[in-house]
């Protein structure tokens, strides 16, 4: 696959690997603090003890999670230097300062107030604890906003002019208002609060599978299937807004992403699958539907996209010889699968919505609630996926435009010490990895009510029968 | 004040509260190893950093954050630079903030053995690679006229490097011990003041052979001598005060000393340094200075206002959690498990 491991190769390598672990973690994390909030309101307004288990139950889950989203991002937010200090002294002007805000306004929130969370059940009035859980989820999702407008002068850069040779910010409005991130946004933030909401219907179906701790599930699938639902459509249409801006910005990255050569033709068909021929540049075989991608890019029937070819031509005038095409197969599967998902989970969440009205529940149909065991790595996979999409297709470019990944790179580093710290850092994402399944299968199979046994009584919250009467 | 020196400035409080605050934890970190007999007293030590760990690691994120922003030419060459040192740097804080969480969470005691030495370790080595570092970097390191830093490992560990390396961990360990003498009660406590006591006079050797290795080594003092000879005064005051109040046995007031010669050691590094942040070997025109690696002044600016809005809130709602767990932590919490 790679004729040699140099330090290009490598330095991309161990970014994607830290970027797409650490993304396993935080889109949950960011889920999961919106859930628990709604639950421990249900448990102020309502004064019902069953909805302080459930915020304690799922907020075990959630901190096995956070810690390992935590840790992680210290690495993402070194990395930056160690691996990229080209790109840092390019950009650092206008990236590093969502970083710091991130840091100042959403890291300090959030880490403090989980402490507060944690340690203060019993030290802190249901009223004021309740407000720390909030601020927990605020502080996650304000996270997502720093990082992605920082994610978002790289897809398309505003708010800046080049002196010395350097990208300097001249308005920090612009950065906030970027037409990427009003789009970005939202996309991620409910695709994260569908991770969290997916992986509460799933857990719950399980246990109701089990038939465990009934009452307790059943409650927990229908708040999270109504989030779920909700939080897909909106997931989709944002993508739909995405998609469109996508044409007007990075016209290749969405060429790229259906796999389309030359002109799509008006109307423009959507590929559901092709053969891609990445040597001769053609498709050897595709399957379309009609009109649609007129459709998603201009939100009428009618309308031409621009191919992969006529685009490099463009480009080759604009920036100079080379090859603007990114890796097309990656490019056009990770959309399809991101899509795909996120099809089904609209479905999925629908459907449990349709059981919770109907309260259907004297017999639930086992294979739907086995898939929606299952359906827990669906927005997990989408995720993924879409970040892939996202970040290959932007390739040759680490900022569009501008900067080229390759010219990014810390010169001082060899490839050896990053040869290293990949292997490092891969060994440990695989233990940390393994062990957070395994505590997170323990802590469920163990339930909501484990602590009710005497013998485990205790009010230490890193003891496993941490409980507070 | 130029906004590159208020940056400067700024940068340099987030690394005196690092090492003030995280370096209590990390102290804590590493006497989990030291004072505690028993996995219950391990498990004080723990649950009394429990709440203000995570929260104190924020302040190295942010210092980073600052520095990528204000200084990216200094943030790059240092992280660029210093590569094999931070990926150790980062596999210990990965290590020690999972070990917290994942600890308690399996009854088996060759689980909880695991964890604890990755807490030991994780917390005993960012300190001292942190010193190693922060000692490399008043020494000055070879920075070429390109920035980039490339260094060989006698570059980066040295004699002078692993001096400073130790004398932080000492730090750390001893204001962490300071810190569990606040937080707990009886045995543990008593233990923890007793082995602060005993490692104070091995704490002055290493301040007092750093700070002469630090005259001979690098030329701050011909640069600032002035001021560091009156904050290394200062600093034996607090010192002396620490050894004494430990005497008597006023818990607090050492913990305030110990965590004053924390930051005016800090301190003093980052005073040694201005208006440089990083010092070349090769040649004094490569020095990185506060002016040709800042960002530019509509930036700064951007980045004052935000600062200066929001870190009032933060030391509010920080302070505010130290006062809601300034209770101890008692053994006797434990009884019911």
């Amino acid at each position: 696959m790679f004729e040699t491991l140099d330090i290009v190769t490598l330095s991309r390598l161990q970014f994607a690997s830290t970027t797409i672990f650490h993304f396993f973690f935080v889109p949950l994390s960011i889920g999961l603090a919106l859930l628990i909030a709604i639950m421990e309101t249900l448990y102020v307004v309502k004064g019902n003890e069953l909805y302080k288990r459930m915020a304690k139950f799922w907020g075990k889950l959630f901190l096995i999670n956070f810690a390992v989203g935590v840790v992680t991002g210290i690495l993402q937010e070194f990395q930056f230097g160690m691996n990229w200090s080209n790109y840092s002294r390019f950009v650092g002007d206008v990236f590093g300062a969502p970083l710091a805000v991130e840091a100042l306004l959403a890291f300090f929130m959030e880490s403090t107030f989980i402490g507060l969370w944690i340690f203060g059940w019993d030290r802190l009035s249901k009223r004021v604890h309740l407000l720390c859980i909030w601020l927990v989820a605020f502080g996650t999702s304000m996270s997502a906003f720093w990082i992605l407008a920082a994610n978002s002068f790289m897809q398309r850069p505003v708010g800046f002019e080049i002196n010395n040779g350097r990208a300097e910010m001249n308005d920090f409005f612009a950065i906030l208002t970027n037409g990427q991130l009003l789009v970005e946004f939202p996309h991620t933030l409910l695709g994260a609060f569908a991770t969290g909401a997916f992986l509460v219907t799933g857990v719950s179906a399980y246990k109701l599978l089990k038939r465990q701790d009934v009452d307790f599930f059943r409650k927990s699938f229908q708040i999270a299937a109504i989030v779920a639902v909700v939080t897909s459509i909106g997931v989709a249409m944002f993508g739909h807004q995405q998609a469109q801006y996508l044409v007007q910005t990075q016209p290749m990255k969405m060429a790229a992403s259906e796999g389309l050569w030359g002109k799509s033709g008006d109307p423009a068909g959507w590929t559901v699958s092709a053969f891609i021929d990445t040597e001769n540049q053609s498709n050897s075989w595709e399957i379309k539907i009609p009109y649609l991608l007129s459709y998603l890019s201009y939100s009428t029937f009618s309308g031409e996209v621009k191919g992969m070819l006529e685009l490099q031509a463009e480009y080759e005038q604009t920036y100079g010889p080379g090859n603007y095409i990114p890796p097309v197969k990656t490019t056009f599967w990770s959309f399809r699968i991101m899509v795909a998902c996120g099809s089904a989970m609209i479905l999925m969440g629908m459907y449990a919505v349709y059981l919770t009205i109907r309260k259907k529940w004297s017999r639930p149909n086992k294979w739907f609630l086995r898939s929606m065991v299952a359906g827990i790595s669906l927005p997990v996979i989408a995720n993924t996926a879409g970040w892939i999409m996202t970040e290959i297709g932007r390739q040759p470019w680490t900022v569009f435009g501008l900067m080229r990944t390759e010219d990014g790179i810390s010169p001082g580093v060899s490839a050896g010490e990053v040869l290293f710290s990949l292997i490092a850092f891969n060994v440990i994402y695989a233990v940390l990895g393994t062990i957070l399944v395994y505590l997170f299968i323990r802590v469920i199979k163990r339930g909501p009510f484990e602590d009710k046994k005497p013998q485990q009584r205790s009010n230490d919250p890193y003891e496993e029968g941490y409980h507070v009467s | 004040m130029s906004l590159n020196e208020l940056w400067f400035l700024l940068v340099g409080v987030l690394f005196v509260g690092f090492f003030f605050l995280e370096g209590f934890d990390f102290g804590v970190g590493m006497s989990t190893a030291i004072i505690a007999k028993t996995d219950k007293q391990r498990r004080v030590l723990i649950n009394s950093i429990g709440p203000f760990w995570d929260g104190n690691e924020v302040w190295l994120l942010t210092a980073g954050g600052a520095m990528f922003a204000a200084f990216p030419n200094w943030y790059a060459t240092m992280f660029s630079g210093f590569y094999t040192p931070l990926v150790f740097l980062l596999l210990a804080l990965i290590g020690r903030g999972v070990a917290f969480e994942f600890r308690g969470k399996v009854d088996t005691p060759q689980w909880r053995k695991t964890w604890d030495v990755i807490i030991f370790v994780g917390s005993l080595l960012p300190p001292l690679l942190l010193g190693v570092a922060f000692s490399g970097i008043l020494k000055g390191l070879p920075i070429g006229a390109d920035m980039e830093m490339r260094a060989g490992i006698f570059d980066i560990v040295n004699g002078y490097t692993l001096l400073g390396g130790i004398t932080v961990v000492l730090l750390c360990l001893v204001h962490g011990l300071m810190f569990t003498t606040l937080r707990t009660t009886g045995e543990l406590q008593e233990r923890a003041r007793i082995l602060a006591r005993r490692l104070l006079p091995l704490l002055a050797l290493l301040l007092v052979g750093f700070a002469v290795y630090t005259y001979y080594a690098t030329d701050v003092f011909q640069v600032r001598g002035g001021i560091l000879s009156v904050i290394a005064l200062v600093g034996l005051v607090a010192f002396l005060l620490s050894g004494y109040f430990m005497k008597l046995r006023k818990d607090g007031w050492a913990f305030t000393m110990t965590g004053a010669v924390i930051a005016l050691s800090v301190a003093s590094i980052f005073i040694g340094l201005f208006p440089r942040v990083m010092i070349s070997s090769i040649d004094s025109a490569y020095n990185l200075t506060i002016h040709n690696a800042a960002s530019g002044q509509y930036s700064l600016q951007v980045m004052s206002i935000a600062a200066l809005t929001l870190l009032p809130f933060v030391l509010g709602y920080q302070i505010w959690s130290y006062f809601v767990f300034h209770k101890r932590v008692h053994e006797k919490d434990h009884l019911e498990y």
